[in-house]
């Protein structure tokens, strides 16, 4: 892609927001909100005593607290909501010291196992979180709790930016990639370089030989794929596994990770088919806000902290 | 005889043409995604400057991670052995070679008589090559020479956290935000780059002379990082990125051939 005539930007995926149509919050004892200001991606989530209300995804701009403020303003967006009528709000991620409206911050590690855990029930035992730049390998338990863990966010290869980086350079939005990398005949090797920036070069070399895009979109898939795996072995993987994160919504990473590992990973249970009729939405990158906000919970109705709420 | 020798690597050529002791010609251009058509230009270029034709030549040898593309040569070395042999010839004290290109950086230990004793590669990570400085030249909107200069100005040592040519990317485009000055942004990336190159060379252990060789040899604000990260002197020769180049033309006048030797021209 030559440069300036792409105005198009491939990385930029859609920012949403929702608010769950089912809940009056006037009516809640607690209400609780996780910010998870991440590298790249900043979600804010509302819980109405444990429920989940509302949501706003957006991306992260170069400073953190003011990422922090748009996501929660596109959270209230459709909702009468405000910030005083909440009582606690955790901030996470890699920008957790700089959320404005938390009282207390957490890390994402024990926020996303938490929110697996809420998302894909009690019997998950391995989150692979996967960030726009770093990933984690998580064990928990079944109250989604953290007992181990291993963690990349050294090298951009097999994180959500390096996703980013290909999109942009192969000129296919991002959220196309996945299902693309399916389209076919035979699966072709995986790209051979580890690093992003070699992997570039080595791309355009291959769209160069007339190699098809859909086949050099299946190679970057698998080598993120055999990526991931390396930090799955080192941890070792117990059923059930789910992969939360950008990367979750990839289906070309997923099902590649799925068939070398050889475990299919787990049905959501939160969001399940009555929840879809109903219009309700899901979304792989929140795990991290909603374990904030259900951790936030947790603190008031321990008597940890106490309500800050102002309205 | 006349002979040359080719040094394609991940983004250069260079070209060397020797006849016994005396060099004729030399170039350099990028190798672009067509290496092989961009090989057969080049030679036939500086061919033509040293007034040559390509019957006039003898054994040509290449060399480079791309050694392949030169569709006419008659053998081929590998990288570290063109290295060790053309910094032989100029600087035959040393005892450890540190090549840094554009894609790839390596160490090399040599003996005194020039031979190749141990050798570590990076070629895995672009966080110790020289794309990493092309990239953050980008972000700082200035040249390559230019960030080479400046770095040698900067006041501040700041630490980066970033060890991914991708993150240090973004960490970059986040301290010209805060108006970090651009040299001492320059000066941290060399900085970092030095360390990455450092740890390849203790590898192989530092002795002395230090010779520094390829692409980022010309670049006088790594080089002065590299000394500060090793704690030692590093010799840089003329034209330092034309060593593998000149390694391979010193190997086509030893009649060393590999296995993969092909017919002359």
């Amino acid at each position: 892609m030559a440069e300036g005539v792409n105005a198009q930007e491939f990385w930029r995926w859609p920012e949403t927001n929702w608010v769950n149509p089912d809940i009056d919050w006037r009516k809640g004892k607690i209400i609780t909100a996780g910010v998870d200001v991440g590298s790249v991606s900043t979600q804010a989530v509302i819980m109405v005593d444990g429920e989940f209300f509302a949501y706003g995804n957006t991306r992260t701009g170069s400073d953190s607290p003011d990422s922090a403020r748009k996501g929660m303003g596109f959270a209230l967006e459709k909702t009468d909501m405000k910030i005083e009528n909440m009582d606690y709000c955790i901030g996470t991620g890699y920008g957790r010291v700089n959320v404005p409206m938390a009282q207390q911050s957490i890390t994402e590690i024990s926020c996303h196992a938490r929110g697996a855990n809420f998302m894909y029930g009690p019997e998950v035992r391995t989150v692979m979180d996967m960030g726009g730049q770093d990933c984690k390998a998580i064990r928990i338990d079944d109250r989604g709790k953290v007992l181990n863990f291993m963690m990349n966010d050294k090298c951009a290869a097999g994180t959500g930016r390096g996703m980013e980086v290909f999109a942009d350079l192969i000129g296919v939005p991002v959220w196309e990639i996945g299902a693309r990398s399916f389209k076919i005949q035979k699966e072709p090797p995986m790209i051979s370089s580890i690093c992003v920036v070699f992997a570039k070069s080595e791309v355009v070399g291959l769209l160069e030989s007339g190699m098809p895009e859909n086949d050099i979109m299946a190679a970057y898939c698998s080598a993120m794929a055999h990526r991931i795996m390396e930090l799955l072995n080192r941890l070792g993987v117990q059923k059930k596994f789910v992969i939360t994160g950008g990367i979750a919504k990839n289906e070309g990473v997923v099902k590649r990770i799925e068939k070398e590992l050889g475990i299919q990973t787990a049905e959501r249970v939160w969001n399940k088919k009555e929840y879809i009729d109903r219009g309700y939405p899901f979304d792989t990158q929140l795990a991290g806000a909603i374990g904030a906000a259900l951790l936030g919970n947790a603190v008031l109705k321990m008597d940890k902290a106490k309500s800050t709420r102002k309205a | 005889m006349i002979v040359a020798g080719i040094d394609v690597g991940g983004k250069n050529l260079h070209i060397v043409i020797k006849k016994d002791g005396q060099i004729l010609g030399k170039a350099a251009g990028p190798t672009g995604i067509k290496k092989a058509v961009a090989v057969e230009q080049l030679y036939d270029e500086v061919l033509k400057k040293a007034g040559l034709t390509r019957k006039d030549m003898g054994r040509v040898m290449a060399t480079g991670s791309s050694a392949k593309r030169v569709a006419f040569a008659n053998g081929s070395i590998p990288d570290v052995a063109a290295d060790a042999r053309g910094v032989y010839k100029l600087v035959p004290s040393a005892r450890t070679v540190i090549d840094v290109g554009a894609e790839e950086g390596r160490a090399i230990k040599v003996s005194p008589e020039g031979k190749v004793l141990d050798f570590a590669i990076n070629d895995k990570c672009a966080a110790g090559t020289g794309t990493f400085v092309e990239a953050i030249s980008r972000a700082l909107e200035v040249s390559v020479d230019e960030m080479s200069k400046i770095a040698l100005q900067s006041t501040q040592t700041l630490s980066t956290n970033a060890q991914c040519a991708v993150f240090g990317e973004s960490e970059v485009v986040s301290l010209i935000h805060q108006k970090t000055p651009k040299p001492d942004i320059a000066r941290a990336v060399m900085n970092a780059i030095a360390g990455r190159v450092a740890s390849v060379a203790r590898i192989v252990g530092l002795e002395k002379d230090v010779v520094m060789i390829g692409g980022m040899a010309k670049n006088a604000g790594f080089v002065d990082s590299l000394k500060k990260s090793i704690d030692m002197d590093i010799i840089v020769p003329e034209d330092p990125d034309f060593m593998g180049a000149l390694g391979a033309a010193e190997a086509a006048l030893a009649g060393a051939m590999t296995e993969e030797g092909k017919a002359g021209p």
